[in-house]
């Protein structure tokens, strides 16, 4: 049976409520071992290895950016942003009962040092099918403001 | 009102905090220091082919750089001579002309106006010779691209004098291959364009500021970075121009190439090694690492180990940022793709080094608004600082030499309103 929607949504609010709440450790949890976050500029472009991105996390850069997230020792992490992000406009743009492609919106509020920054995204899941479960394996952000300056993002898309 | 004297704000080891945040300086700024000097605009490498252009700014003024047909590159204002409007606001393509999308005026590669539509209105007192878009000077120098407003300063190989040796040794990143530009990551900061002008040649900031990136990398890497009281050093170029060398070894990329390679780029020469001789693996794999030093070119360009950083000032507290990842034209791929994740590494505003040196040049905005009189100390290093045969003032890595030269050459351009470019050392 095909990966239904409602399951699709229910992995990615998971990981928007756990970045929310600082649970970066139980984040990595949620990716396969081979999996990618990728936070690309070119608006249309999708051969990422091949251009500059902002982020472009193996399993190794992952966890490298939560580790610098919890070490306290980044100035611009430290305190952390607060951030609120609220996801929706949910679409299966494919499905089977091994892999799934999701695309959605994505706003998110930062707050940090009394400033309040947003950034809006559209966000595209490929979740897979596993031994323990479903997990992410590719999640695409493209921010709406990729092409324009944006500010420090110390903090996970 | 008092009148404004810069020379009342800026001694040679000393500034005075309202440097950042004086609004009638910034104006000042731009006038005299974005409008009289040589201003980066662009790497050949973006203007690859006739035809091909850029919109970018000088100081304030928004500007296209453009190849023609011949090969020749222009500067112009970014603004029809009929209304005002601009011409382009692509950030870059390819094109055989600008026309005005406000009444339609059409202008060359080179600036020329070429039609007017329903040109009967003008009762053929317009001359189309007159209204050409407004040409900057241009030079270029080893692929850098220079423009500026002043019809009269001293040529750009004379502006960059002995900083032209270091673009050269710069430029070895493309380990025999052209240098092109690979994707910049952009971004704002509120502060004044000073403060990331004082930090390319800061070294002593690194160990404190990007503890975090140190964390992220291996022992033998956080070794190379730990360069505050190693051997390095910062020398004064002439013209507020300065190169800080943290990683001597690492300064000609085409000499000593027998010391061993890095483990983090081990993978790298294994797989070069299927397509190049020895000697060029080791050549590609130090061009990836880039170069050990960084070179600041006053005012707006850093050549920084293995990226352009380019600033922009968008108003008294507010800054652009630019990081232009570089790589080779024709290169190895697998060689650019591991400068573009080591870029994205460090650079940009998801990096993890950038966000924590924005961070700290927007604490210095915020925090030199407190009080009154109270210095920014510039005099790190003076007790040590000494003078090569070459006439170049030079300290040790961390001596704040390099900022004491760009603050020279800013009170020079400041304060002499018939300057002409040129504050020795
Ligand atoms: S403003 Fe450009 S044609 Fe009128
Ligand atoms: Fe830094």
């Amino acid at each position: 049976m095909s990966i239904a929607l409602d399951q699709a949504i229910e992995l990615v609010t998971q990981e928007a409520d756990l970045l929310d709440h600082g649970e970066f450790t139980q984040w990595l949890s949620l990716y396969t071992t081979d999996g990618l976050y990728i936070v690309p500029i070119d608006p249309s472009g999708d051969d990422f290895e091949k251009t500059l991105n902002y982020a472009y996390d193996n399993a190794h850069m992952r966890k490298l950016r939560v580790q610098r997230l919890l070490g306290g020792r980044a100035i611009s992490a430290m305190p952390p942003a607060r951030t609120v992000r609220l996801l929706g406009r949910y679409r299966l743009l494919d499905s089977s009962d091994t892999w799934c492609k999701l695309r959605c919106a994505q706003i998110l509020t930062e707050l940090r040092q009394g400033r309040e920054r947003y950034y809006a995204a559209n966000i595209t899941f490929v979740l897979v099918q596993t031994d323990t479960g479903l997990k992410i394996d590719r999640k695409i952000i493209r921010l709406l403001t990729s092409t324009e300056a944006l500010t420090a993002v110390s903090y996970i898309l | 009102m008092l009148t404004l004297d810069p020379a009342t704000l800026v001694g040679s080891d000393y500034a005075d905090g309202s440097i950042y945040s004086n609004p009638d300086l910034y104006d000042m700024e731009m006038e005299r220091i974005f409008m009289n000097t040589w201003i980066w605009v662009a790497h050949r490498s973006q203007l690859s082919e006739p035809g091909s252009f850029i919109t970018t700014f000088v100081g304030p003024h928004p500007v296209i750089v453009s190849r023609d047909r011949k090969g020749d590159v222009h500067v112009v204002l970014n603004r029809c001579r009929h209304r005002g409007a601009t011409v382009c606001e692509h950030k870059s393509g390819k094109a055989s002309s600008f026309v005005c999308p406000y009444h339609g005026w059409a202008y060359g590669l080179d600036g020329a106006l070429r039609s007017v539509p329903y040109q009967d209105g003008y009762s053929g007192q317009l001359d189309k010779a007159a209204y050409p878009l407004v040409r900057l000077r241009v030079e270029e120098y080893n692929g850098l691209i220079f423009a500026t407003f002043n019809q009269h300063i001293s040529s750009l190989d004379t502006w960059l004098g002995r900083a032209r040796l270091w673009i050269d040794l710069f430029m070895k990143q493309g380990a025999g291959w052209p240098v092109k530009t690979m994707g910049e990551h952009r971004f704002t900061f509120p502060g004044n364009w000073k403060i990331q002008l004082e930090n390319t040649t800061d070294a002593y900031h690194f160990p404190v500021v990007h503890k975090s990136f140190l964390d992220s990398v291996d022992s033998e890497t956080q070794n190379i970075f730990d360069f505050v009281e190693g051997s390095g050093f910062v020398e004064d170029l002439g013209h507020g121009h300065s190169v800080m060398v943290m990683i001597p070894e690492l300064v000609d990329l085409e000499a000593n190439l027998e010391i061993p390679i890095p483990e983090r780029f081990q993978y790298l020469a294994d797989e070069l090694s299927k397509d190049y001789p020895p000697e060029q693996v080791r050549r590609i794999v130090r061009a990836v690492g880039g170069s050990g030093f960084n070179l600041n070119l006053f005012p707006n360009l850093a050549c920084s180990m293995a990226f352009f950083r380019v600033l922009r000032p968008l108003g008294v507290n507010q800054t652009e940022v630019r990081h232009i990842a570089i790589g080779m034209d024709g290169g190895p791929d697998i060689a650019n793709e591991a400068r573009l994740r080591l870029h994205e590494h460090f650079q940009g505003p998801m990096g993890f080094g950038t966000p924590d040196d924005s961070e700290a040049w927007d604490r210095v905005q915020r925090g030199s608004l407190a009080g009154r009189d109270i210095a920014i100390l510039l005099n790190r290093g003076l007790g040590r600082e000494a003078r090569r045969e070459s006439g170049n003032l030079f300290g040790d890595v961390s001596a704040e030499t390099g900022m004491r030269a760009a603050y020279r050459q800013w009170l020079a351009a400041m304060t002499d309103t018939s300057f002409s470019g040129d504050a020795e050392a």
